[in-house]
């Protein structure tokens, strides 16, 4: 079981192999290549989750100091031999994944959590140039296996989702061509043990994201969403380029775990972390969508939708906050985390979630609604990890990836169905015509808003409580009531997208009576029911209850326990904060109910006559109404959503089209007066004065012998004067 | 065997083509069947010389000049027949060695007007010639004969086979090249009379030997020497600003033209740079490094920019070779052996990338009789199959990681973080963090271009138009090189395996390396 | 010894010569001019041989006439080449050379 985790390479490398079958030989194959894609990644969502019970059962049993650092490296011959037998082995632990969680955590209490679980792994050397050896290796520890387990699940469930969704689309076959490479691209960013190799993986994602976005290249827009979604992520790979050559330099190595060892023992001086971190941050905006660089996120939504499940909402986005989480020691360092009260993550993260989080309430299109709800949500993560708390932030990152996969399906499903996202021309009512659907999207929804027992509610409480201060960590109140607000918002806009979607009456494309709108196919309705369920039950992994066997879990599991890991403090349980949120989550939810469906039978007036007429206590309509339609509601969804939604539109999207717009304007100024003008002119110049010159030369050349004569006597004759009178 | 391709292989390679050049003035012009077979031939023939000196070589001490002929020339002045291989021309040869087999297969049956295979074949082996010679030579003036050597082939090229304007760029190429040459071989004159042996006093045109000899020149001849050696490589690299020949050239030129300037002939300066003036006169070089690493920054933005205001794809293309060759001056510049590995890599890289990108632009010039940008369009939709290879290199080409192209940009840019000893770091980081930035333009005008080429739906003019997808000679021509691309992208072991003794042994005058 | 006489009659014949290939279009004429300018160079050089008592003027003088002789042949093939072409010796007529 443990070799598993030294063979975790497996796993991309099968990916990989599925991406070239389905590339040269998919169009000639049955399923035109979606049977290769879905088979591959079964089996390496079956070897995930043998890896993960693996993991399980080395941090409950660590190995000795001296077996410690098992870089055992296998030659790649042993690969084929050794996939197949991991096979049979991850088909078996299924169950005993299930079966084993209580048995074998009971039997180990206590103490268990002092003992380093040091991490798998394994390296090889890529290629050596100028003494400088780059190495390419697996990096296994709790985060890897369960970034495995998330992406293999998501991505099977977006597989078999897309044979149905873009089914008879003329490049079905590249789709998944494409899928496989991403799959495969993602897995090997979550294990990579060098930087280089990080730094290559996390290219390749960007590309697939690029060449899915870009799917229907046909029509200009979607072209355009692709190449700014590429390009942006470009501009944070400066970033990320640039922090991490300053790693290499400072640390001496490519190696991720000696990175963050060096990192976290003081070895690399402050300033240097601190300028690397900077760096990196600038690729976590742009590759997470944080605030300023996030704007090419929303335009990703031109791709298909399973794409925005699997790439732009549970998987590709999170690889900033990956990033951040797999570098702590950097950041914990650079941004002095500990001890600060403030620092530029923290910001951008809680900046992040507010702005998503209002930019939500204007979208008339469903997959933008959930587009800015991701944006806000990778803020929540990234805040989470400015704010210390780290196991937060990884464990939101595992719900998210569950509910927000389903409502983007979910979703996908509505406009499969209606062939239009948009909620406000094309939708409503729907939940008559697709109950199945409808279920799912509330369950996910009211995840997503925080509502307890959901999965959203345990790990958003967690970031809180990290953002109070509570458990030793340094406070971050700001952040917190920031954060705060953020799950209020979250739940009012998701209320508001399940009312345009699913109640009220049919408009436009729904409405139409000669394609009424129906139930999806088992193979969109099956995914969303799973995903679901996971959102019901994903967030007890890290409960905080109850005995050792089940309390805090997640924690245990995949939090690193190790040298290259900061020692950093964990928040625990607060009711009062737990009771905020969940009031956050409810209270808005309640106000929008109102707002929405009471105002849409009533209108405003009669609302008015009703809250005098005094209905309860708690449902003080004038007064709450009033509050929220008038203060806050109308305030944020008019002026204030409004003025940010056009400060993204014009100024932020506009310093993105003006800094290409002006780029083109000097490239041609440049080009046509520098570059042909000045340097060019001067090289041509030259040539016309030795062609002046020559054309005035020219006079002498008579072609009359006698001519000539006269001249060279008369030279001469010069000559002799002057070396007879002069010298 | 062995001893027998270690004496006589690299004579072959270099004359091969000439032998097979003369057998063809023999053949009637109407046999263009001969012709082509014979070309072909010949510089298959020149490719498993080149193989078979690479597989003789041995790696372990790639430092060490091998396959070494040292023999009278030229008496009077002290110039010999000296030729060999190292770690650092060994990749470049074998790229020469497969473009020029490439080229010719493709020109199978995509001949430029005035068609006149024989002359064309001709002139594309006599390139070859003074390719190989260049990169094989080991006495300045068997180099500068060499190099010159390679001029005019392809002024005719230009000249004779080029598009509208090709006067204009053929002698703009020539003129540009040559007075760049007049100053190096000044450099060179200098260099070798005011140079001597510290042991017997004698002059020498040996490069390997020079290094010693040159221990004794004062600081300001040696940095002018440098200088003329600069101008004379810097405008064959192109460096900026002394780019302009490029452009016009690369534009005017025929396809086959076009992948050979832009696939081995650029190197020729790079080449030169890591060959001569910086193992020779290392001092002069730490004073130009600086000045070096400006310009190769600059030229890495100002290309950017270049490419984002054209209008013609292969003027686009072009203007993508001067940012890229940016960046292996960046390399360079660095003097540090991490970096000239990553120029090796990139020159190699770009050789394959550009290479490819400058074919697929003739073949859609073929197809289209047009490279104006505005009007293509939808090329996925007529021809998939070209356009996805267009796709592929504008990925390979803006520095996509698991491609060739990127070892060879991330290498530099991280050279430049820590560069030799005694050159201004605070310089060198901020060319590195504009390098990189560099990289954000490079995805902007490769993506650009396919956006407004490959992806959309095809122009109105076209409706009606068929277009025959990528056809068998362009198959076989291309094919190797993807693979090539694809290769040193997993596995860049592949160059830098070879070129790493070979750099380290030309860089021990550097401590910091 | 009267070595002024000579170098006079030298240099009137040497400006003899001179107007005759400057001035006559006579092609002929241009030819025998240059006979001039080189005999008036003989006898210069065969005066300062006897004035400074040495043969070596007279060997310079020896060869210039022998040169002479072959510039004359050369010349009067051209004139007879250029006569049989344009029916015509004047110089001044020949001036496809011009740039």
């Amino acid at each position: 079981m443990s070799s598993l985790l030294q063979h975790v390479w497996i796993l991309p490398a099968l990916m990989g192999l599925s991406f070239l079958t389905i590339l040269f030989f998919g169009k000639k194959l049955p399923y035109k290549g979606a049977e290769i894609g879905i088979f591959s990644v079964g089996v390496c969502l079956l070897l995930a989750l043998g890896s993960g019970v693996a993991w399980i059962d080395r941090s409950n049993n660590p190995p000795e100091e001296h077996g410690a650092t098992a870089t055992a490296e296998h030659a790649g011959e042993e690969g084929a031999a050794e996939e197949e037998h991991a096979e049979e082995e991850g088909a078996a632990t299924d169950e005993e994944g299930a079966a084993g969680e209580e048995g074998e955590h009971a039997a180990e209490e206590g103490g268990e959590e002092e003992h380093a679980v040091p991490p798998v792994l394994t390296e090889k050397t890529w290629f050596s140039s100028g003494g400088v050896d780059f190495t390419v290796g697996t990096f296994v520890d709790g985060l890897s296996v369960m970034m495995l387990i998330v992406v293999s699940i998501i991505s099977l469930l977006v597989h078999i989702y897309s044979t149905d969704y873009v089914g008879g689309d003329r490049r079905y076959t590249h789709y998944f061509a494409f899928l496989s490479l991403f799959t495969a691209s993602m897995l090997m960013l979550v294990m990579s043990r060098s930087t280089v190799q990080f730094i290559t993986a996390w290219e390749l994602v960007g590309l697939c994201s690029f060449a899915l976005i870009g799917h229907w290249w046909e029509e200009k827009p979607n072209s355009d969403a692709a190449l700014k979604a590429f390009l942006t992520n470009r501009v944070g790979d400066v970033g990320l380029l640039v922090g991490m050559i300053i790693l290499f330099f400072a640390a001496g190595s490519f190696d991720i775990p000696a990175i963050n060892e060096a990192a976290a023992t003081g070895e690399i001086r402050h300033f240097l972390l601190l300028v690397a971190s900077c760096c990196l941050l600038a690729a976590v905006m742009s590759k997470s969508g944080q605030f300023v660089l996030h704007t090419w996120l929303p335009d990703a939504m031109a791709g298909p939708t399973p794409v925005s499940a699997l790439i732009h909402a549970a998987t590709m986005v999170v690889a900033g906050i990956f990033m951040v989480a797999r570098f702590y020691g950097v950041f914990w360092e650079g941004f002095s985390i500990g001890t600060a009260h403030v620092n530029p993550l923290a910001v951008v993260g809680a900046v992040t979630l507010l702005f998503g989080g209002l930019l939500a309430f204007v979208q008339s299109d469903i997959k933008k609604v959930l587009a800015y709800s991701t944006v806000s949500q990778l803020g929540y993560m990234a805040m989470a990890l400015g704010v210390g708390a780290w196991t937060a932030a990884v464990f939101h990152l595992f719900t998210h990836a569950f509910f927000k996969a389903g409502l983007f399906l979910g979703s996908g499903s509505v406009a499969h169905s209606v062939h239009s996202f948009d909620m406000k021309q094309d939708m409503g009512g729907m939940k008559r015509f697709m109950p199945k659907t409808f279920a799912t999207f509330v369950v996910c929804s009211v995840a997503l808003a925080g509502v307890p027992p959901l999965a959203g509610f345990w790990s958003k409480d967690e970031i809180l409580a990290g953002a109070s201060g509570s458990g030793g960590l340094s406070g971050y109140p700001v952040m917190l009531w920031m954060g705060i607000v953020g799950g209020g918002l979250t739940a009012a806009y998701m209320t508001r997208c399940i009312y345009l979607t699913f109640f009220g009456e049919p408009r436009g494309k729904a409405a139409d009576p000669h394609h009424a709108p129906h139930e999806s196919g088992p193979r969109i309705v099956v995914p969303l029911y799973i995903l679901a369920g996971l959102a019901i039950v994903a967030g007890f992994a890290n409960f905080p209850f109850g005995p050792e066997s089940i309390k805090l879990r997640f924690e245990h599991y995949v939090e690193p326990v190790a040298g290259y890991f900061p020692e950093i403090s964990h928040p625990t349980f607060t009711l009062w904060i737990a009771v905020a949120s969940t009031g956050l989550a409810l209270v808005p939810i309640g106000l929008a109910y109102l707002y929405y469906w009471q105002g849409r039978f009533h209108g405003l007036t009669e609302r008015v006559g009703l809250a005098r007429a005094g209905h309860t206590l708690l449902v003080n309509k004038y007064y709450l109404d009033h509050l929220y339609t008038g203060v806050i509601a109308n305030g944020t969804k008019g002026p204030v959503a409004r003025a940010t939604y056009w400060f993204n539109q014009n100024v932020l999207d506009g310093i993105v089209n003006g800094t290409a717009t002006v780029a083109v304007a000097v490239a041609n100024w440049t080009y046509r007066y520098i570059d042909q003008g000045v340097v060019d002119g001067t090289i041509n110049g030259s040539g016309a004065a030795s062609n002046g010159i020559g054309q005035a030369l020219r006079q002498f050349q008579t072609g009359r012998v006698q001519q000539y004569g006269a001249l060279l006597f008369g030279g001469a004759v010069v000559l002799a004067g002057i070396f007879v009178f002069a010298i | 065997m062995e001893a027998f391709i270690d004496d006589w292989g690299l004579t072959a390679a270099l004359f091969l083509p000439l032998v097979g050049a003369v057998i063809m003035m023999f053949v009637r012009k109407e046999d263009e069947a001969a012709h082509k077979q014979i070309a072909l031939l010949t510089s298959v023939a020149v490719l498993a010389a080149l193989v078979a000196v690479a597989a003789v070589f041995n790696y372990n001490d790639a430092g060490r000049l091998q396959s070494v002929i040292d023999k009278e020339w030229i008496p009077v002045i002290d110039s010999r027949y000296h030729i060999g291989v190292d770690g650092i021309s060994l990749p470049l040869l074998l790229l020469t060695g497969l473009i020029v087999p490439l080229v010719i297969i493709y020109s199978w049956n995509h001949f430029p007007e005035p068609r006149n295979p024989k002359a064309f074949l001709i002139l594309i082996l006599i390139l070859q010639t003074g390719m190989v010679g260049t990169f094989v030579a080991q006495d300045l003036i068997l180099f500068f004969v060499f190099f010159e050597v390679v001029l005019l082939p392809m002024y005719f090229m230009i000249g004779v086979w080029g598009g509208e304007n090709r006067m204009y760029a053929a002698i703009k190429f020539f003129l540009f090249t040559a007075f760049g040459s007049a100053f190096m071989l000044v450099a060179f004159l200098a260099l070798y009379f005011l140079s001597s042996d510290p042991v017997t006093g004698a002059h020498t045109f040996q490069i390997p030997d020079l290094p010693d000899a040159a221990t004794g020149l004062a600081s300001g001849t040696a940095w002018l020497i440098f200088g003329g050696m600069f101008l004379g490589f810097g405008i064959k690299v192109p460096m900026f600003p002394f780019h302009t020949w490029l452009p016009d050239a690369h534009t005017q030129a025929p396809t086959q033209g076009s992948v050979i300037l832009a696939a081995v002939m650029l190197k020729l300066g790079t080449y030169g740079f890591m060959r001569i003036p910086i193992p020779i006169l290392p001092d002069a070089a730490r004073d130009w490094a600086p000045i070096i690493a400006v310009l190769a920054v600059i030229g890495i933005i100002y290309g950017a920019l270049g490419c984002l205001a054209q209008t013609d794809m292969k003027r686009l293309i072009a203007f993508s070779s001067v940012a890229h060759m940016g960046y292996t001056m960046l390399g360079i510049s660095t003097l540090t052996s991490f970096g000239f590995n990553a120029a090796l890599m990139g020159m190699v890289a770009h050789g394959l990338i550009t290479g490819m990108l400058f074919f697929v632009a003739g073949s859609i010039k073929e197809r289209f009789h047009t490279l104006e940008i505005k009007r293509l369009g939808g090329l996925l939709l007529q021809a998939p199959r070209l356009g996805w290879i267009l796709a592929f290199c504008s990925m390979a080409s803006l520095g996509l990681p698991g491609l060739a192209g990127f070892w060879g940009e991330f290498p530099a840019i991280l050279a430049a973080y820590q560069p030799a000893e005694g050159l201004p770091v605070e310089l060198f980081r901020v060319c590195m963090v504009v390098a990189a930035i560099g990289t954000v333009f490079a995805a902007g005008y490769l993506l650009w271009l396919l956006q407004r080429t490959a992806f959309g739906t095809p122009k109105e003019e076209w409706e009606g138009h068929h277009f025959h997808d990528v056809e068998t000679p362009e198959w076989l021509a291309w094919t190797p090189l993807i693979i090539g691309i694809v290769a040193l992208g997993i596995y860049p072991n592949f160059v830098f395996d070879i070129t790493d003794g070979g750099v380290q042994s030309v860089l021990t005058a550097f401590s910091g390396g | 010894m009267l070595l002024n006489q000579f170098l006079l009659l030298a240099a009137v014949l040497f400006s003899i010569g001179v107007y005759g290939v400057l001035a006559r279009r006579n092609g002929v004429l241009v030819l025998m001019s240059i006979e001039l300018i080189l005999n008036a160079v003989n006898i210069n050089l065969v005066a300062f041989g006897a004035y400074h008592g040495t043969v070596s003027g007279q060997v310079f003088a020896l060869f210039v006439i022998a040169v002479a002789a072959a510039e004359v042949g050369v010349g009067l093939a051209i004139v007879l080449l250029l006569y049989r072409n344009r029916q015509s010796i004047a110089v001044d007529e020949v001036s496809s050379m011009k740039g």
